[in-house]
C-alpha cells in the first residue's frame, strides 16, 4: 500500500521533473572529454556546432591530462555520486569496464535505425557494444603501428623506407653514422609501450594475438617474447640519452627538424608535421612497422552514453547520432590524424597517408589483421596493459635483462587478471 | 543557574558540527576504505571479501617496494635538508638583516605555488637538453654535465631538489618565529659572560628551537608522504619507476589501473606510517596540555 | 692598541656581513629561479623558446602569450581562455576560506577556553584529519554529495574544503589562544558576558596575526587544490586549476610553452598577492603561536 503511494508519489515527480526539465534547459548533453589541443578542439567544435543547430547545448566538460587518466578519475567521482555526464570520450576496455557496473545507456534504436552495424568494423564493435546492446558511438580510429621518417634523413642513409627488421636496423647504422639521433623517442611507459607493441607484432600476427590480445601465458613466456625484448634492447641503442621523460610531441619535433631520424608513433604524430608546414612524402615518409605490413593495431575514441533522466535522453540520442554522421567522422578525423570509424565515409578529404590509412584499415579489417592496441587500452583491461608497460618500461630503460623481462611478464600479467 | 547551563551547552554545541563532519570525512572513510582493503574491488567498490589478499598481493609487487625505498630516501633527504636550510637562513635573517622584508616572502613564496605551475618550469631546467646543463653549454662550460633528472639512480635527487625549494621558506619562517621568541635577555646574559656567537646559537638558541623541530619535522613527514603532484609534475614516476612514491603508486592502483583493492591497501600501509609518526608526537603535546 | 683591534675587528665584520649578504642573495637566486624562468619565456614569441637558451632575456618582448592564456586559450572546445574559471575559483575560495576560519576560530576558542573532560582527545581526533591523504577521500566523499544533491555545484566543493581545512585552522586557533590569558576570559565571564560576546569582544580584536596566517594557509591550499575541484566540479564550476591543467597538459598538438606559463603565473597571481601583501604578518602570526606545536 505504502509502497505504491510512494511509487505513484515518484512518478509524480518524474514527470513533473521531466517538464521542468523541458521549460527550464530544453535539450542539453555534458560532455567530458580530453580534447583539448588546439586541433583536437575545434574538431570537436563542429560537433558542437553541428547540435547546436538542432537546438542541443553543449555543456562542457574538459579534463586534460594523462592520455584521459584524470577524466577517468573524474568520472569515477561523478558516477559514484549519481551525476554522470551525459556522454564520456573513452578508449577500449574501459568502456566495456563501465558497462560492466551498469550504468551506461542503451542506444540500440539509433543504431539500428542508422544501421551501425554495417559500417562499423567488428573490431571496433567488441568496444561499442556490451552484452548485444550499443552503448557508445565510436568517433574514430587511430592506428599505433607507424613509423615517421625525415625523408632527407631516409635519403642520407639510403633512400629506401626499410620493409623489415634487418633493413631497419640498417637504416638506423647509417643514421647513426650520420651523425643524427637515429630513433627520436620520449621515455614515457605509453610510448615505450607503442614501440613494444610494433615490434611484437612485426614478429608475426598470431603472436601478437596470443600475446597481447588473448594474454596466453605460453606466448608471454616464450623465446619469441625474448627476442622482443631483444629487439627493444637494439632500439634503445638508437635512442638519445636524453630520452625519458620526453612528450612524444617533443620527438616528433627532433624528426621535423631534422636532429632525429624517425619516431615510432601512432597516426596523430602527422598533425604535427603538418602542421609545421610538412608534405607526406616530400618532406616526411609514413610507413607501417617494417614487418608489419598488412596488419594494424587501432585504438578508438568512442563517446559512451551514460545512463541520463529522461529529460536528456533526447539529446543524448541525438548526439550518438551526429557523431556517426559521415560528414562529421570526415572533417573530425582530417583535422585529428586519425581515419574515420565507419567504413563508408568517402576519402577525398584526405591526404595520402590518410588514404593510405583507410585502405590499411579496410584490408587489416577483411582479411582479419586487425588488432586491438595493447599500449592504448584496446589489448587489455587497464590492470593488465599497466603491468605490461611497468615490464616494458624497466627493460627499456635497463633495469631489467630480457630473460628477467619475459618471466616478469608472465607474472606481471598473471598477478594482474 | 539555567543560563549556566546553557552557558557549558553552547561551546560543546559549537563544536559538534565540526566534529561530526571529521568524524565521518576522515574516521569513517578510513574504515571505509580499510574494508575496501579487503575486497576486491576494482575501478568502483564492490564488496566481495577477500581478507588479506590484497595486502600480500601489494607486498609480493616490486613496483610498491621500490615506491617504498624512494621514500625512504626521499623523505630522509627532504626533512633534513629542509630542517638544516630552514635554521640556517633563519639564522642568517636574524641578523639584523637590512632588507629583510624584501627576502623574506623571496624565500616563502614557492609555498604559495602549486606543482601544476611550477612542475615545468622545474622540468625545464633540470632537463639537459634544453635546461641548466644547456644554459651552461652556451655559455661556453662544455664541460658542464647535470642529468641526474634522466639519470635511474640520481632522478630521486632531483625530487628532492624541488621540493626542498617549495618547502623550505615555509620551515624558515617557523623557525624564524621560533628565533624572534627567544628571550633577549637570555642572550644577553650569555654575551656578559663573555660567549662568542657561536657559542649561544649552538649551546643556547638552537637546543631551545626543540618545539619548532618537532613541528617542522611533523609537518615535513606528512608532506613527504603525500608527496603526489611533485612527482607527476616533474617525472610522471619516470625513467622506468625510478621516481615512484607511494602516493603515486595508490593514485595509479585505484584509479588508473582499476586495482582499487590493492590501492586501499596502500593507503592503509600510507595512513599507518603517517599515523605512527604523528601519534607519538601528538601524544607527548597534548599531555603537558592536561597538566596545565 | 685598542683601537687597532676594533678597526680590525670592523674589517672582519664588515667581511663577515659581505659574505652574510652574499649568502641570502645567493638562496633569494636559488628561489626565484623557477619564477624567473617562467616570467622570461611567457614573454618570449615561441619561435624564440624553440632556439633555445631558456634564461636569456626575451630578444623580442611581447605580451600576446599573456592576453592569449587569459582569453583566447583553448581550454575546451571552445577557446575561452581562464577568464571564466577565475571567477569559478574565486566564488569557490572566498566563502571556504571564511567558513573555515570561522569554524576554527570558534573551535580554537572552546578548546582552550571553555574546556571539558576529553576536549584533548576531540583535539587529537581534529588534528589528525590533516594528515588523511586526500585521494582516499574521493569516492566516498563523491557518495555523500550525492545523497546530499550537492554534486557537482560549487557548494559541494565549499563543503569539503571546509572539511578538509578545519584540522589546521583548529590547530593554528587553539595554539594562538593558548596563550591568550585565561583570567581575562574569566573575569568577562563573571561579569555576565555570553559565549559569543566574550569571543568577539575579548579574543577576536587581537586575533589578527592569526587570521592572517590562517587565511593565507587555506587561501593557498584551496586555491591550488586540483584533485577536488576535478571531482567534485561541474561545467559550471570548474576551478582555474582545472583550466590551467588543461592548458598544460593537453595530449596533442603544439605546445605553447610561452602560453603556458603565462597562464600559470596568472593562476597563480592570487595566491601570489596573498603572500606578499600579508607576508609580513605570516611570521608575525607563527610566532604568536602556530609553531609551538
Amino acid at each position: 500500500m505504502i509502497t505504491r503511494k510512494v511509487a505513484a508519489l515518484a512518478a509524480c515527480a518524474a514527470m513533473l521533473s521531466v517538464t521542468a526539465g523541458n521549460a527550464v534547459a530544453a535539450d542539453t548533453v555534458e560532455v567530458l572529454h580530453w580534447w583539448t589541443s588546439g586541433g583536437e578542439a575545434s574538431a570537436l567544435n563542429v560537433l558542437k556546432e553541428d547540435l547546436e543547430k538542432k537546438g542541443v547545448t553543449w555543456q562542457d566538460m574538459p579534463v586534460a591530462g594523462g592520455g584521459g587518466e584524470a577524466a577517468m578519475t573524474a568520472l569515477r567521482a561523478r558516477v559514484t555520486a549519481g551525476n554522470a555526464p551525459t556522454a564520456v570520450q573513452m578508449l577500449g576496455f574501459d568502456i566495456l569496464d563501465w558497462a560492466k557496473e551498469g550504468v551506461v545507456a542503451n542506444l540500440n534504436d539509433v543504431a539500428d535505425q542508422e544501421g551501425w552495424g554495417d559500417v562499423v568494423p567488428a573490431a571496433l564493435q567488441r568496444f561499442s557494444k556490451y552484452d548485444g546492446n550499443w552503448i557508445a558511438s565510436p568517433v574514430n580510429v587511430h592506428s599505433t603501428n607507424w613509423v615517421w621518417i625525415n625523408k632527407a634523413a631516409l635519403d642520407a642513409a639510403g633512400g629506401k623506407a626499410p620493409e623489415n627488421w634487418d633493413e631497419l636496423i640498417a637504416v638506423l647504422d647509417k643514421m647513426k653514422e650520420n651523425g643524427i639521433t637515429p630513433l627520436a623517442h620520449g621515455g614515457q611507459p605509453w610510448q615505450d609501450a607503442t614501440v613494444f607493441e610494433a615490434v611484437v607484432l612485426s614478429l608475426g600476427t598470431d603472436f601478437y594475438k596470443s600475446a597481447l590480445n588473448d594474454l596466453d601465458p605460453e606466448a608471454l613466456g616464450s623465446d619469441k617474447m625474448k627476442e622482443a625484448f631483444d629487439r627493444m634492447a637494439k632500439l634503445r641503442t638508437y635512442v638519445d640519452d636524453n630520452f625519458s621523460g620526453r612528450d612524444w610531441n617533443l620527438a616528433s619535433a627532433m624528426v621535423i627538424e631534422g636532429s632525429g631520424g624517425m619516431q615510432m608513433m601512432g597516426d596523430w604524430a602527422k598533425g604535427e608535421f603538418l602542421k609545421a608546414g610538412k608534405k607526406p612524402g616530400e618532406d616526411f615518409v609514413c610507413i607501417r612497422f617494417p614487418g608489419t605490413q598488412g596488419a594494424v593495431t587501432f585504438n578508438s575514441d568512442q563517446f559512451v552514453m551514460f545512463k541520463v533522466g529522461e529529460d536528456k535522453q533526447k539529446a543524448q540520442k541525438m548526439m550518438a547520432s551526429a557523431v556517426m554522421d559521415p560528414v562529421f567522422q570526415s572533417a573530425f578525423n582530417v583535422v585529428k590524424g586519425s581515419v574515420p570509424a565507419r567504413t563508408d565515409v568517402p576519402n577525398d578529404a584526405f591526404d595520402d597517408c590518410g588514404k593510405k590509412g583507410m585502405k590499411d584499415l579496410a584490408e587489416a579489417n577483411s582479411s582479419g589483421t586487425l588488432f586491438g592496441s595493447m599500449a592504448h587500452g584496446h589489448g587489455a583491461p587497464a590492470a593488465v596493459k599497466n603491468a605490461i608497460n611497468d615490464v616494458v618500461t624497466q627493460h627499456f630503460n635497463g633495469e631489467l635483462t630480457s630473460e628477467e623481462a619475459v618471466e616478469e611478464l608472465k607474472n606481471a600479467v598473471a598477478a594482474a587478471q | 543557574m539555567n543560563r549556566n547551563r546553557l552557558q557549558h551547552i553552547i561551546p560543546k554545541l559549537v563544536l559538534s558540527p565540526s566534529l561530526a563532519l571529521i568524524l565521518i570525512f576522515v574516521y569513517a572513510f578510513i574504515l571505509y576504505t580499510f574494508y575496501l582493503s579487503m575486497t576486491d574491488s576494482r575501478m568502483l567498490p564492490s564488496y566481495g571479501f577477500v581478507g588479506f589478499e590484497n595486502y600480500s598481493k601489494l607486498w609480493g609487487l616490486r613496483h610498491w617496494w621500490r615506491a617504498l625505498s624512494n621514500l625512504a630516501i626521499f623523505g630522509s633527504l627532504y626533512i633534513v635538508i629542509c630542517s638544516v636550510l630552514g635554521l640556517f637562513l633563519a639564522i642568517l635573517l636574524d641578523q639584523k638583516i637590512r632588507g629583510e622584508g624584501f627576502l623574506r616572502p623571496i624565500y616563502l613564496y614557492p609555498m604559495a605555488l602549486s606543482f601544476i605551475v611550477t612542475g615545468t618550469a622545474w622540468k625545464w631546467f633540470l632537463d639537459p637538453g634544453i635546461g641548466l646543463e644547456n644554459t651552461m653549454h652556451q655559455w661556453g662550460w662544455t664541460g658542464f654535465e647535470f642529468s641526474w633528472i634522466k639519470d635511474r639512480t640520481l632522478a630521486i635527487y632531483t625530487v628532492v631538489i624541488a621540493a626542498v625549494w617549495q618547502s623550505s621558506g615555509f620551515v624558515m619562517a617557523m623557525f624564524l618565529a621560533g628565533l624572534r621568541g627567544v628571550d633577549s635577555e637570555i642572550i644577553k646574559a650569555a654575551q656578559i659572560d663573555g660567549a662568542s656567537n657561536a657559542t649561544i646559537y649552538r649551546r643556547i638558541i638552537i637546543p631551545m628551537m626543540r618545539p619548532v623541530f618537532l613541528s617542522a619535522f611533523v609537518v615535513l613527514a606528512h608532506l613527504a608522504i603525500k608527496s603526489y603532484d611533485l612527482v607527476v609534475a616533474l617525472t610522471g614516476g619516470g625513467p622506468g619507476q625510478a621516481t615512484e612514491l607511494p602516493a603515486t603508486f595508490m593514485y595509479s592502483y585505484t584509479f588508473t589501473r582499476n586495482q582499487m583493492g590493492i590501492g586501499a591497501s596502500s593507503a592503509i600501509i600510507m595512513l599507518v606510517m603517517i599515523f605512527s609518526i604523528i601519534v607519538p608526537y601528538l601524544y607527548s603535546e597534548l599531555k603537558p596540555g592536561r597538566q596545565r | 692598541m685598542s683601537a687597532d683591534r676594533m678597526a680590525g675587528a670592523g674589517r672582519s665584520n664588515k667581511l663577515l656581513r659581505a659574505l652574510l649578504y652574499s649568502v641570502l642573495i645567493l638562496f633569494a637566486v636559488y628561489y626565484l629561479l623557477p619564477l624567473y624562468v617562467m616570467l622570461v619565456n611567457s614573454v618570449k614569441p615561441l619561435e624564440e623558446i624553440r632556439q633555445g637558451d631558456m634564461l636569456s632575456l626575451p630578444t623580442l618582448f611581447t605580451l600576446e602569450p599573456w592576453a592569449k592564456a587569459w582569453s583566447s586559450a583553448q581550454i575546451g572546445v571552445q577557446p575561452t581562455g581562464l577568464k571564466p574559471y577565475f571567477l569559478n575559483s574565486v566564488l569557490m575560495v572566498v566563502p571556504a576560506v571564511t567558513i573555515s576560519t570561522v569554524l576554527g576560530a570558534l573551535n580554537g576558542y572552546i578548546l582552550t577556553k571553555w574546556r571539558f573532560r576529553g576536549d584533548d582527545v576531540i583535539f587529537g581526533l581534529i588534528l589528525l584529519s590533516c594528515f588523511i591523504p586526500f585521494q582516499i577521500a574521493l569516492i566516498p566523499a563523491a557518495r555523500i554529495l550525492g545523497m546530499l544533491g550537492l554534486a557537482g555545484t560549487t557548494t559541494g566543493l565549499i563543503l569539503i574544503h571546509v572539511v578538509y581545512g578545519l584540522g589546521f585552522t583548529t590547530l593554528f586557533f587553539r595554539n594562538y589562544y593558548a596563550a591568550f590569558p585565561t583570567e581575562l576570559v574569566r573575569a568577562a565571564q563573571i561579569d555576565g558576558a555570553s559565549f559569543f560576546q566574550i569571543f568577539r569582544r575579548i579574543l577576536l580584536p587581537s586575533s589578527a596575526p592569526i587570521i592572517v596566517v590562517t587565511v593565507i594557509w587555506q587561501f593557498t591550499n584551496i586555491w591550488n587544490d586540483f584533485l577536488f575541484g576535478v571531482s567534485f566540479g561541474d561545467f559550471d564550476s570548474l576551478p582555474m586549476t582545472v583550466a590551467l591543467n588543461n592548458l598544460v597538459s593537453s595530449s596533442g598538438g603544439v605546445k605553447e610553452y610561452n602560453v603556458h606559463f603565462a597562464g600559470a603565473i596568472l593562476a597563480a597571481l592570487p595566491t601570489l598577492v596573498v603572500y606578499i601583501v600579508s607576508g609580513r604578518y605570516f611570521v608575525r602570526g607563527l610566532m604568536a603561536g602556530a609553531v609551538k606545536g
